[in-house]
């Protein structure tokens, strides 16, 4: 853990699809213990929750989501979407969500994985997405930049987002899965790297850390399939938020990092089962990627809302025709920009 | 602590993958005795070596492999005035090695370079996994998070769009090093003890419009899809400047790869590095290069190649021509490397005339 962090700067945001948070909470208590966490319960998810004793934290149900955005509002919070009802009301400088079916990973050396001090590294120490370090994160302790990387690049840029990897379950679509019903992750990359400009990425929102009062507007929950459901296979919504995000990191010369640290996931659900609802999800795509390769932000966009905003208009002019989502979606973010601005706190700092 | 590997024997493929297809090259201005610890590995195929320095010394080469050897009078006899372009001591002179192959994938490695360990301690087939980089595609369109989707126990992420799932060809892979890392010779003065013991298990496609410094240490090519580009520039004897030969040839590599549609890997495999090379020596080549770079970055990255430019060496000439008019303010060695640039593409033309190989397939 970075010594200059204090764990006040920090909130763990953890979305709850089910109930009994036991185990979960359990198994990452002596990593989460001493920060504060943030629970949002899926307004759809009928039963109580259950969550062991012994943690600091604050609890939103549906109820608590009406109140603070008004009840027509609170269904954007559905499913997946419920953790950024805790980004949008976190006070934090720092946020950590990992998905509630996911566990601490072991590293190659069998030893716990602590995917918050990870991530908070991983934001803490500068990104280099304007050339490729072929040592990967030149940060890391026994790493540097290599023969040939210029000397005026390697401060680097502020890292804006972190995003971890999967052990066990990764995080493929449903076809893939179907396919290959065996197939686990097996395999622990020791390395942290920056995405580099202009390159996107599918960013899964399984395990994902942000500076909030730089990029939190950004994440967003916009894109619903028509048939989203309640596993990851069965939606796009943090993959649509993560190519957002790149954009906007792109423009404001912020930077994303990949890798490290792992989750172990869970099994869960029947990937042939999920494939009717993602198959939704996979031809969009299609569409999504060439879309968001082509946007170019205005020089005027200097905050993380202003390019939000400017994406939102981008969506409806281009990809609003084709299919109503994208029109909903645009919608979504713009209404999103308006949230963030009255309940979340003071954020985004001009870009750098 | 990273080792180099000692019992490789145990470890030989049974299938030499490849073995008349590809050609080691291998620069030297020694001996070649680190070819015994690769000897299971290398054996079955051809190696070209290419002696640097004084032609009167006699370069042993281990018995039982098969090879052919060149030195500078051979460069000259071969290339006449052309020779020109290959530099004279320094390990640019690989590039000779390229051009008068004729094979269709090229493997280098520096003769510092030994069989690496991997985490479970066995002896890493540097060269087989860089034939498993280049047969099979890369991905520079979208970025994988789960690396090389290829790879056994991997696959495209949620999220990426079935259309990119093909891939496009891979041109070049490129492999790291354990122990002395390829660091510049400032950052070697400023960690002289520093040693790369960290295994990285990963592949990657380096993204299409990102650029990368390019080590020829532990690199393999397909020569029939990028080999002209792989020209290792103006070093050396008579030249303000070394230790760039790789680093120019993977920015004309990778700007010309992303205009063609075609993939570099990087990643896997490592080899044991075991010269630390005099970090003042070094910092005298690179000097200039370290300022240089600034320039040349942004030169590599602004680079727009036009569409009629579809060969490898239209682009690579063109590529000249940019860096002779916006270059050669920085420094009139630009100039010379620019023409140096248009020499090499008509020398490997000469010695690779296009029209049907011996396999039936147009060059």
């Amino acid at each position: 853990m970075s010594l200059s962090i204090k764990d006040d700067e920090i909130d763990i945001v953890i979305g709850a699809l089910r109930p009994d948070l036991t185990s979960f909470m359990n198994e990452w208590r002596t990593i989460f213990s001493r920060f504060h966490l943030i629970i949002v319960k899926d307004p759809d998810l009928k039963e109580e929750l259950k969550i062991p004793e012994g943690f600091n934290l604050d609890v939103y149900k549906k109820p608590d989501i009406d109140r603070v955005v008004g009840t027509s509002t609170s269904t954007i919070f559905s499913g997946y979407s419920c953790r950024y009802f805790g980004y949008l009301v976190s006070r934090k400088k720092y946020i950590i969500s990992v998905d509630d079916d996911c566990y601490p990973a072991k590293d190659n050396k069998g030893i716990l994985v602590d995917a918050v001090a990870q991530h908070i590294t991983n934001l803490t120490t500068p990104a280099t997405p304007f050339f490729f370090n072929t040592l990967y994160d030149p940060f890391t302790e026994g790493a540097d930049f290599v023969r040939g990387y210029p000397f005026s690049l390697r401060s680097g840029v502020q890292c804006a987002l972190s995003c971890g990897l999967w052990l066990n379950l990764a995080d493929y679509d449903a076809p893939t899965q179907a396919l290959k019903p065996e197939e686990r992750n097996s395999r622990y990359v020791d390395a942290v790297l920056t995405v580099p400009a202009r390159t996107l990425m599918p960013i899964s929102g399984i395990n994902i850390a942000f500076n909030r009062e730089v990029i939190g507007p950004a994440l967003l929950p916009s894109l619903r399939l028509g048939g989203e459901g309640k596993f990851r296979w069965e939606t796009m919504e943090d993959i649509w938020s993560g190519m957002c995000v790149k954009v906007v990191c792109d423009h404001l010369g912020l930077g994303v990092k990949t890798g490290m640290p792992y989750v172990w996931r869970n099994d869960r659900g029947d990937a042939i089962a999920s494939l009717r609802k993602e198959w939704e999800g996979v031809k969009l795509m299609e569409e999504v990627v060439p879309f968001f390769q082509s946007v170019r932000l205005s020089r005027e966009a200097t905050t993380t809302e202003d390019c939000v905003a400017e994406v939102a208009n981008v969506v409806k002019e281009q990809l609003g025709s084709k299919d109503p989502m994208f029109a909903r979606a645009a919608k979504a973010m713009v209404d999103w920009v308006k949230l963030w601005k009255s309940v979340g706190s003071s954020t985004s700092s001009p870009g750098a | 602590m990273a080792e180099p590997a000692t019992a490789t024997q145990a470890a030989a493929p049974v299938v030499a993958l490849l073995k008349d297809e590809l050609d080691i090259v291998i620069p030297t201005i020694r001996n070649l005795d680190f070819l015994e610890m690769w000897r299971p590995f290398f054996q079955p195929y051809h190696l070209i070596i290419v002696q640097d320095g004084d032609p009167s010394k006699t370069i042993k080469v281990p018995e039982g492999f098969d090879y052919e050897l060149y030195n500078r009078n051979d460069i000259n006899r071969i290339l006449g005035p052309k020779a020109s372009c290959i530099s004279f001591k320094d390990s640019a002179c690989r590039c000779f090695g390229y051009m008068v192959s004729k094979k269709k994938y090229i493997f280098t490695i520096d003769d510092d370079c030994f069989v690496a360990k991997d985490p479970s301690g066995k002896a890493i087939n540097a060269l087989e996994q860089h034939i498993k980089n280049l047969l099979s595609p890369s991905t520079p369109f979208f970025f994988n998070t789960l690396y090389d989707p290829f790879r056994e126990g991997a696959d495209f992420v949620r999220g990426y769009p079935f259309s990119l799932r093909e891939g496009v060809p891979t041109a070049a892979s490129h492999g790291l090093w354990l122990n002395i890392p390829d660091y510049d010779a400032p950052t070697q003065l400023v960690k002289p003890l520093e040693r790369n013991t960290r295994y990285v298990d990963a592949v990657l496609t380096i993204p299409k419009g990102t650029l990368f410094p390019m080590c020829g240490m532990n690199l393999a090519f397909n020569r029939e899809l990028i080999g002209p580009a792989m020209y290792f520039g103006l070093m050396g004897d008579g030249q303000p400047i070394g230790r760039y030969d790789d680093m120019w040839a993977g920015w004309c590599t990778k700007v010309i790869c992303d205009h063609l549609g075609l993939g570099v890997k990087t990643g896997l495999p490592y080899i044991f590095h075991s010269k630390a090379s005099n970090p003042f020596v070094n910092l005298r080549k690179e000097y200039k290069g370290i300022y240089w770079q600034e320039e040349i970055i942004p030169f590599f990255q602004k680079a727009v190649l036009p569409k009629d430019c579809t060969t490898v060496q239209k682009c690579y000439i063109e590529l000249a021509k940019q860096v002779k008019e916006k270059l050669s303010k920085v420094d009139p060695y630009f100039d010379n490397l620019a023409d140096a640039m248009v020499t090499w593409i008509e020398a490997w033309d000469e010695l690779n005339p296009t029209g049907p190989v011996p396999n039936g397939k147009a060059a």
